[in-house]
């Protein structure tokens, strides 16, 4: 049986809603074998049941199922307008089965958008075209309001970090951000960087790399080398799973690069928390009809 | 591994230190935003707090068969509620504060004076914490609040904790915060 993209897309929410992915737990899995203090052997333990019971149970792994958020890889003359009607359909029936909150508000008014869907707006979707792709493929990121809280935007050279223009500069930066998330944006998280890019971009693209396998490097060999670096680093701070102090306050740092103005250079930080819900499929479209 | 079970004594709350792994069991009321506003207001408490537990917390609850399925249930940020907290442990004699996040020094002071404790819970760990709710015993202000806001009377059985702030004046929130700051400083100094 053919199943439509709103079905496909209403599975995707359902398996990202209730399941942790599996890099990310198997993350936390060592960051409790590195455990020795009371706190964080407790929150991780509950955390890593709590992981169990979510996808168990086909229940949301955080109450906050986060701003759902498409990714879209389309090939040449995609009829995105469709994909998107899809997408809020999508939501709209993920809601209806308690796979997310009613976790919409209209900013003005404060008043709930029930159904977490508004045309051309909720969920949000991101399109990029790619010659090559013969079939669309679709990444949903849920990143909760917490750790939304704690994402940071840096201007460089910034007098007060004592951050230049350079790599080191950069770090100074991702470090702060860390430090200043302490444990709420519930740690341990993870950190999509961006460096360049104007504002908007910047923004973008840190949040992009948090769909990147924590188990992967920056194709950039220095890029690769601060990933570790700062990794290392910003667990060497002590803040730990909730702030309670810990050997993991980061499961990982992703790092990407964009072209910038000569007057301008960001430093992006998406802080994620360890609930970083992310999966990927390929849409089965009908004799490639959407 | 501390267990700590409703009522919550003065005796067992002054032995809990900041940094203590703890299970909550017992009867545990929500009340967050709405509650202490209107607790603020000179409005009265509609359940009996004294050596009682107070968890900051909005669950997603579906009504069944007469009664509530708490299906998913986690703290929410509890530094909102610093305005309010020290009257609120001075008044109705509060034990013990659960929520996220940690208090300020009024809170901190309350807790010293009156022997209570805020507990840290698990953020975003909503199926488990759900899980931990074993019984619906009642629930207050449903209709002027909201379900989230609404202030719901719980059995729990085992809720996970741990203390971020004790009734010595210990704060772990605080340590952590200063002592990763030297670190931090520390690493600033450290070459390229
Ligand atoms: S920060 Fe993440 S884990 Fe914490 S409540 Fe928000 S979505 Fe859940």
């Amino acid at each position: 049986m053919n199943r439509t993209v709103t079905d496909q897309l209403a599975e995707l929410i359902r398996i990202n809603t209730s399941c942790l992915p599996e890099d990310v737990e198997s993350a936390l899995v060592s960051a409790r074998a590195a455990a020795t203090s009371p706190a964080e052997l407790q929150v991780l333990d509950a955390l890593l049941e709590n992981a169990h019971l979510a996808r168990d149970g086909a229940t949301p792994v955080c109450q906050d199922t986060g701003t759902p958020t498409f990714f879209f890889t389309v090939p040449p003359r995609t009829d995105e307008v469709s994909l998107r009607k899809a997408a809020e359909a999508a939501a709209e029936r993920a809601t209806a089965n308690g796979w997310l909150r009613r976790n919409t508000i209209d900013t003005l008014t404060g008043a709930s958008i029930d159904s977490n869907a508004l045309p051309g707006e909720m969920p949000v979707c991101h399109f990029r075209a790619d010659p090559d792709a013969k079939a669309v493929t679709v990444s949903l990121l849920q990143k909760g309001g917490g750790s939304e809280n704690m994402s940071r935007q840096f201007s460089l050279p910034d007098g007060e970090l004592g951050a230049g223009r350079d790599l080191d500069g950069v770090r100074r930066c991702i470090l702060r951000a860390a430090w200043e998330a302490q444990g709420y944006g519930c740690a341990p998280g993870i950190l999509g960087v961006c460096v360049g890019g104007d504002r908007a971009e910047g923004y973008l693209a840190a949040k992009e790399q948090l769909l990147r396998p924590l188990g992967d490097d920056s194709p950039d060999p220095a890029l690769a080398e601060l990933e570790r670096r700062v990794l290392r680093e910003a667990n060497s701070l002590g803040i730990g799973p909730m702030g309670l102090g810990g050997k993991t306050t980061l499961l990982g740092v992703k790092i990407a690069v964009r072209p910038r103005l000569p007057a301008s250079y960001f430093v992006t930080v998406a802080y994620c928390c360890w609930a970083c819900r992310r999966h990927t499929v390929t849409l089965k479209t009908e004799g490639g009809a959407l | 591994m501390i267990e700590v079970r409703y009522p919550f004594t003065e005796t067992v709350v002054r032995n809990l230190h900041a940094g203590d792994a703890v299970r909550v069991s017992g009867r545990v009321c929500t009340g967050r935003d709405r509650f202490h506003k209107f607790l603020a207001d000179g409005g009265e408490c509609p359940v009996d707090l004294r050596d009682g537990a107070l968890f900051h917390c909005g669950p997603v609850v579906v009504p069944e068969g007469g009664s509530w399925r708490i299906v998913a249930a986690g703290p929410t940020t509890s530094i909102r509620e610093e305005p309010y907290e020290a009257d609120a442990i001075a008044r109705l004699g509060i034990r013990v504060i659960i929520g996220k996040g940690g208090m300020g020094a009024n809170t901190l002071e309350a807790c010293r004076r009156f022997g209570c404790v805020y507990l840290q819970a698990v953020g975003g760990a909503a199926a488990l914490t759900a899980r931990r709710i074993r019984r619906v015993a009642g629930v207050h202000f449903l209709e002027t609040f909201g379900a989230t806001e609404a202030c719901w009377e719980w059995e729990v059985e085992g809720l996970e904790a741990v203390v971020g702030m004790d009734a010595h004046g210990g704060d772990l929130f605080a340590k952590v915060r200063e002592a990763s700051a030297a670190r931090l400083e520390a690493l600033g100094k450290e070459d390229a």
